[in-house]
């Protein structure tokens, strides 16, 4: 038995069926489009603020990239019974649920390149730390990722996955610090900002565009790992209870 | 993938409660190796309840579950290598091609590239599916669903074969090409696990038959020890042009040694563990203004066992499946 075998078809599956699809791409593009267009009107500003938007812009399409599809795609499979044939093959349910993850952490990581392209051909981004920017993608890629997983796993119906979604997504659009800066919010929801695992990976992506990072980036990328842990073995132990009862 | 034990599964107290309800209440049975063995009861017995604890899809309360010997019992998943389901309803991808499907069920099981790509064309093949391999899943017809779902189920050739109600819901000849197909691969040495609604086609395919009433075991035997004791008894059937609901009662007094019971589709069985006399009866009957259209003498059958033992007609439970009536 060669559990990789599994892994890869799972997740070259999943890619084919449900990521590379035609709307997934264009919303990709539209997403963050719709974003910094909406940004301008609000403020007034141009080209020169693109830089200031940038790290939140790129949190929030990977935000949406990853919750929506992986919660979405799971409780669609749950509920057709599709997923009941993955639980029934014979490989170890961490890998199972890595391989089902994988696609939506590959999506919601290019996903935040797509804002990076475009900023590429308006603005200057040769000040932009890579070596600090590109790990935070991809952390907040697999926290968003597995918040989707947790999200799949205590829903039953898919248009539950995606209300329930909203539920995490909206607030930290605004208490993470991707628009706002945490330190102009009120002083009574400014420690509700640091309960989402968002904030400490955008307080990684402003440090790397802009300079400016309220905690140092190594902090930031291991209690934003803890996150990422904490939120795979608290679905894997819902999994175990719910699924398999 | 050789099992090295006579039992293939074997299960000890296996007990599962849904809040109040007890779906699987104390179970024990042996399944041995290379064996057909059929497991029958009405809907809501804990026939599919059973059956996902066997395959790792839910836990059990209590008991024990050796599965080709690998102890269950602590992980419901242990050994699923061994283990191939064909669940009741299609379970497949719909946006996958016959082949794909396939194809990838064998890759979950860790089958290599080319050798997925050849068991699948083979199954095809025999599935009688080649010409719709390329076709999505979901544009088939139910029962080349049925087909290709049993096809991914054996991909990975397992030495046990859990198949839940393999035929319902689709036309005549792809069910006898089914059972057919679930034949050959008895004579292969799979064991089969197997859950139906059709009591003639349990008494037709399987070694030993299992009934489960109210999640109980109630009887194990094989199917010829089953009918044995009723085929010392004479059956004979009754129809009538006109109502009959007098009958059993008229007949009970008449005849004490006589079973007279009224069927759901309005004739009268009468059951006797001597010979009935139907040329008597018939006249008796129609000297009393009853019109006689029909007598017929039955074989005694599995259905018979079945009635005995659930007080349900076969008729009303394929019904009552078609409404759907499982619990989980």
């Amino acid at each position: 038995m060669k559990p990789w075998i599994a892994f890869w078809n799972i997740l070259a599956k999943d890619m084919r069926t449900y990521y590379l699809k035609p709307p997934n791409i264009s919303w990709g593009i539209i997403f963050p489009l719709a974003w910094t267009g909406m940004f301008f009107i609000k403020t007034g500003t141009g080209m020169e603020n693109i830089a200031t938007i940038l790290p939140g812009v790129v949190a929030v399409s990977i935000l949406f990239g990853t919750t929506s599809m992986l919660a979405v795609t799971v409780t669609f499979e749950k509920k057709n019974r599709s997923f009941e044939r993955l639980l029934l093959a014979p490989i170890p349910l961490e890998m199972l649920m890595l391989a089902k993850t994988s696609g939506a952490i590959i999506m919601g990581s290019v996903n935040a390149f797509v804002p990076i392209a475009m900023a590429l051909f308006l603005t200057d981004l040769s000040n932009v730390f890579w070596g600090a920017f590109i790990p935070a993608v991809l952390m907040i890629a697999v926290a968003s990722t597995f918040l989707g997983l947790f999200i799949a796993v205590a829903v039953s119906e898919v248009f539950e996955a995606q209300t329930f979604s909203n539920f995490f997504r909206f607030p930290m659009i605004f208490l993470c610090g991707l628009f706002f800066p945490i330190e102009r919010l009120p002083m009574l929801l400014k420690p509700l900002a640091y309960v989402f695992p968002l904030t400490y990976g955008v307080d990684v992506l402003h440090g790397a565009v802009n300079g400016r990072h309220v905690m140092p980036f190594a902090l930031d990328l291991v209690i934003l790992g803890g996150f990422c842990v904490g939120l795979f073995t608290l679905s894997l132990y819902n999994i175990r209870k719910r699924w398999i009862k | 993938m050789e099992i090295g034990h006579k039992a293939a599964i074997a299960v000890k107290g296996l007990a599962k409660r849904f809040d109040d309800v007890a779906a699987v209440a104390g179970v024990d049975f042996e399944v041995r190796s290379g064996e057909l063995f059929g497991f029958l009861g009405p809907n809501g017995a804990g026939k599919t309840t059973t059956i996902n604890m066997l395959t790792g899809l839910a836990r059990p309360d209590a008991g024990s579950i050796r599965i080709g010997g690998i102890d269950c019992s602590g992980n419901p998943r242990a050994a699923q290598h061994l283990v191939g389901v064909v669940p009741d309803e299609s379970n497949l991808y719909p946006e996958l091609t016959g082949f794909e499907n396939l194809c990838f069920c064998a890759a979950l099981y860790g089958l290599a590239k080319r050798e997925r790509e050849v068991r699948a064309r083979g199954l095809l093949e025999d599935f009688s599916l080649t010409r719709a391999a390329d076709r999505k899943f979901g544009g088939y017809s139910k029962g080349m669903k049925r087909k290709l779902t049993i096809a991914a189920g054996i991909i990975h050739r397992p030495d046990i074969l859990f198949l839940d109600e393999p035929t319902t819901g689709i036309d005549v000849a792809s069910a006898r090409q089914l059972r057919q197909l679930v034949s050959d691969l008895h004579r292969k040495g799979t064991t089969i696990f197997l859950t139906t609604h059709y009591i003639e086609e349990a008494e037709r395919l399987c070694d030993r038959i299992a009934f489960i009433v109210e999640g109980r075991i109630v009887r194990i035997e094989t199917v010829a020890d089953l009918i044995q004791p009723l085929q010392a008894r004479q059956t004979l059937q009754l129809a009538f042009a006109n109502p009959v609901d007098r009958i059993p009662a008229e007949l009970g007094s008449r005849f004490p040694d006589f079973e007279c019971s009224l069927t759901k589709k309005g004739c009268i069985r009468l059951i006797s563990d001597g010979p009935i006399g139907v040329g008597p009866l018939v006249r008796l009957l129609e000297d009393s203004g009853y019109v006689v259209t029909e007598a017929r003498r039955l074989q005694s059958s599995l259905e018979d066992v079945f009635m005995q033992i659930t007080g349900l007609e076969a008729e009303v439970m394929r019904k009552e499946k078609g409404k759907g009536g499982k619990r989980k």
